[in-house]
């Protein structure tokens, strides 16, 4: 991207530094008391912080930030320290140079888009603070929205304005808090091109929290995952989610079945076992993994690894084919969500065009294919 | 109609306004933002003479400028008059007796300025001085139109502060609230009523301004 590449020029290049966090949070809450309580390293690139609401996500952020106090800990950015409660060190939110983009992008309503990217530029001259707003204005495709206030202009647009005044302050690390919700697939994915470009030449370590399982896979280099105020799983995106150790982390993932089952046979020869499923006989053969048989197991199926079909099929590769009928059908966006009763109910996703040519309605008998190597298994 | 009290009462009144607004400003701030657990009783100060008599905060502000107090040696000493029935003795009776007018509508337009917008201007490297200048006051406008104007046309109004610290010198503290009060007991209506129509009609074309900014009259504005 060409845009982005003026951008350098235009900015002094800082060398890439590690953001190094190690923080304890205590928040009173109305049931119980919330703790906060994470050791992280993040390096330059773009890392996910992915959780369910409540997990402590955004007081992280807010910590790093310097707009909440921590309990104790300390936080640095090379060998810069912005806290340090044992050395009583706490710099204040506005000399820690850290673009923040909130959750609800907190644009200020009565300034213009091109003000509001001007808002962190106050040292720079007139002249230069025009020609670093027009760069980036033009980087993130806004130019024509100069003149106009939030108020006046799309949801894209917005968070576009606020990605771009957290980042024409060339900031040494980047807080992002679910930037991009709320907006459809193809401005999401335009948006997340321009970040990764930004990023590319600015090596800074970007912190990403997101809902989404698409923008894990689309922008993640590393992937934390949050629970209850703790780190529960860290690694690569693939690492992270697809073998999921922890249930909560599998509904993350996007594991939409999570069935309890029973080891019934191992068969060590063929490098599977037989899962019964609870309350029910129906079986599926799954992975074989070291436990003994009886013991007690969930299986994470993801609803679009699951095949439908309306006919009982034959010479298929699957090892796990089992009858039902469907419930209901329900259109989401794109995307069709069938859930289909076979002893247990279990949720299939398929295409509005499969829908249609398989003339799928509640009712309809069918049967599920589901690959071995599909079924998840995780401790119960 | 006295126009010598009508322009006093018209300078008083700006120059009440004025000092609130300089005064007013940083105390409402403290209020908005303070997490002092004893905020309260600066907010039941200031919030006093919304309820105390007149007559009752005249007096003690009569007091406090007389020969006895402290701020009277103090003045004596500064500038060789005595402070008591002196045009500055109505500037500080009024500014203390029109403080909540102003305060608490500044102090309830910064509160409900969202705290985010505070926080991100915070992260772009603002001062907590330039935060103020260039996002919370910008945000308050209707606040400060309100708490400009009602200090304005309360202040034009007041009586009884205004008997007790200033007394009726004509020229030096004799208001327009006094001289109806004087035209009444002279049995001269028609006179008082004429000065009563003109403090009515600037009352209310203060409280007009107050209510079309808080609707966003400037939207409906011809003229813009």
């Amino acid at each position: 991207m060409q845009a982005a590449e003026q951008i350098v020029s235009a900015a002094t290049m800082s060398l890439p530094d590690t953001l190094s966090v190690r923080v304890g949070k205590r928040l009173p809450g109305a049931d119980r008391d919330f703790a906060l309580e994470v050791d992280l390293t993040i390096s330059p690139g773009i890392t996910i912080l992915f959780g369910p609401s409540g997990a402590g996500k955004t007081t992280l952020l807010d910590c790093i930030a310097g707009l909440t106090v921590p309990s104790s800990g300390q936080i640095a950015i090379g060998n810069k320290v912005f806290f340090d409660l044992d050395r009583e060190i706490n710099l204040p939110a506005q000399t820690r140079r850290i673009g923040y983009v909130f959750q609800d992008l907190a644009l200020f309503p009565h300034l213009t888009a091109a003000k509001n990217v001007a808002y962190g530029l106050a040292e720079a001259t007139r002249s230069e603070q025009r020609k670093q707003v027009d760069t980036i204005l033009e980087s993130f495709r806004i130019s024509h929205l100069r003149e106009r206030r939030p108020g006046e202009i799309s949801g894209g647009e917005r968070q576009r304005v606020a990605l771009a005044r957290a980042l024409v302050t060339d900031p040494c690390l980047l807080l992002l808090d679910e930037p991009l919700a709320g907006l459809d697939a193809p401005t999401k994915s335009k948006i997340i091109d321009d970040l990764r470009a930004w990023n590319r030449v600015h090596r800074i370590p970007i912190l990403y929290v997101t809902h989404s399982r698409e923008e894990v896979f689309a922008l993640g280099e590393q992937v934390i995952v949050l629970e209850n105020g703790r780190v529960v799983a860290q690694g690569t995106p693939h690492e992270v989610m697809t073998a999921p150790r922890q249930e909560t982390v599998a509904q993350l993932a996007g594991f939409e079945n999570i069935l309890d089952a029973v080891v019934i046979a191992a068969h060590e020869d063929r490098g599977t076992m037989t899962c019964r499923i609870a309350d029910s006989n129906v079986d599926f053969e799954t992975p074989l993994v070291r436990v003994e048989t009886g013991s007690a197991l969930r299986i994470g199926i993801r609803a679009g690894d699951i095949l439908l079909a309306t006919m009982p099929p034959q010479g298929l590769s699957a090892r796990n084919v089992i009858p039902g009928h469907v419930v209901s059908l329900q259109q989401r966006d794109v995307i069709v969500s069938a859930r289909v009763d076979c002893g247990v109910e279990m949720e299939v996703q398929l295409t509005l065009a499969a829908r249609d040519a398989l003339q799928l309605q509640a009712g309809r008998e069918v049967w599920l294919i589901v690959k071995t190597h599909s079924c998840h298994l995780m401790a119960s | 109609m006295d126009w010598q009290a009508f322009w006093l009462t018209i300078r008083l009144a700006v120059l009440v306004a004025a000092l609130l607004v300089a005064m007013g400003l940083p105390i409402a701030y403290w209020i908005a933002y303070s997490r002092w657990r004893w905020k309260f009783l600066v907010e039941a100060v200031v919030a006093l003479p919304l309820v105390l008599p007149p007559t009752v905060l005249g007096f003690y502000v009569l007091l406090a400028l007389g020969s006895r107090s402290p701020l009277w040696r103090w003045w004596q000493a500064m500038t060789g008059h005595t402070l008591a029935f002196t045009f500055t003795a109505l500037v500080i009776g009024s500014v203390i007796y029109s403080l909540p007018f102003a305060v608490q509508p500044f102090a309830a337009s910064f509160a409900l300025v969202d705290p985010k917008l505070l926080a991100a201007s915070a992260t772009l490297g603002a001062s907590k001085l330039r935060t103020f200048l260039r996002v919370v006051l910008p945000l308050s406008t209707p606040g400060l139109v309100t708490g400009v104007a009602l200090s304005f046309a309360h202040t034009m109004g007041e009586f009884g502060v205004v008997l007790m610290v200033g007394g009726n010198i004509p020229g030096v503290t004799r208001t327009v609230s006094i001289d109806i009060y004087d035209q009444v007991e002279a049995f001269n209506f028609s006179s008082a009523n004429q000065t009563a129509l003109v403090l009515l009609a600037i009352s209310f074309a203060a409280l007009c301004l107050v209510y079309g900014m808080n609707r966003k009259l400037w939207e409906l504005w011809p003229w813009k």
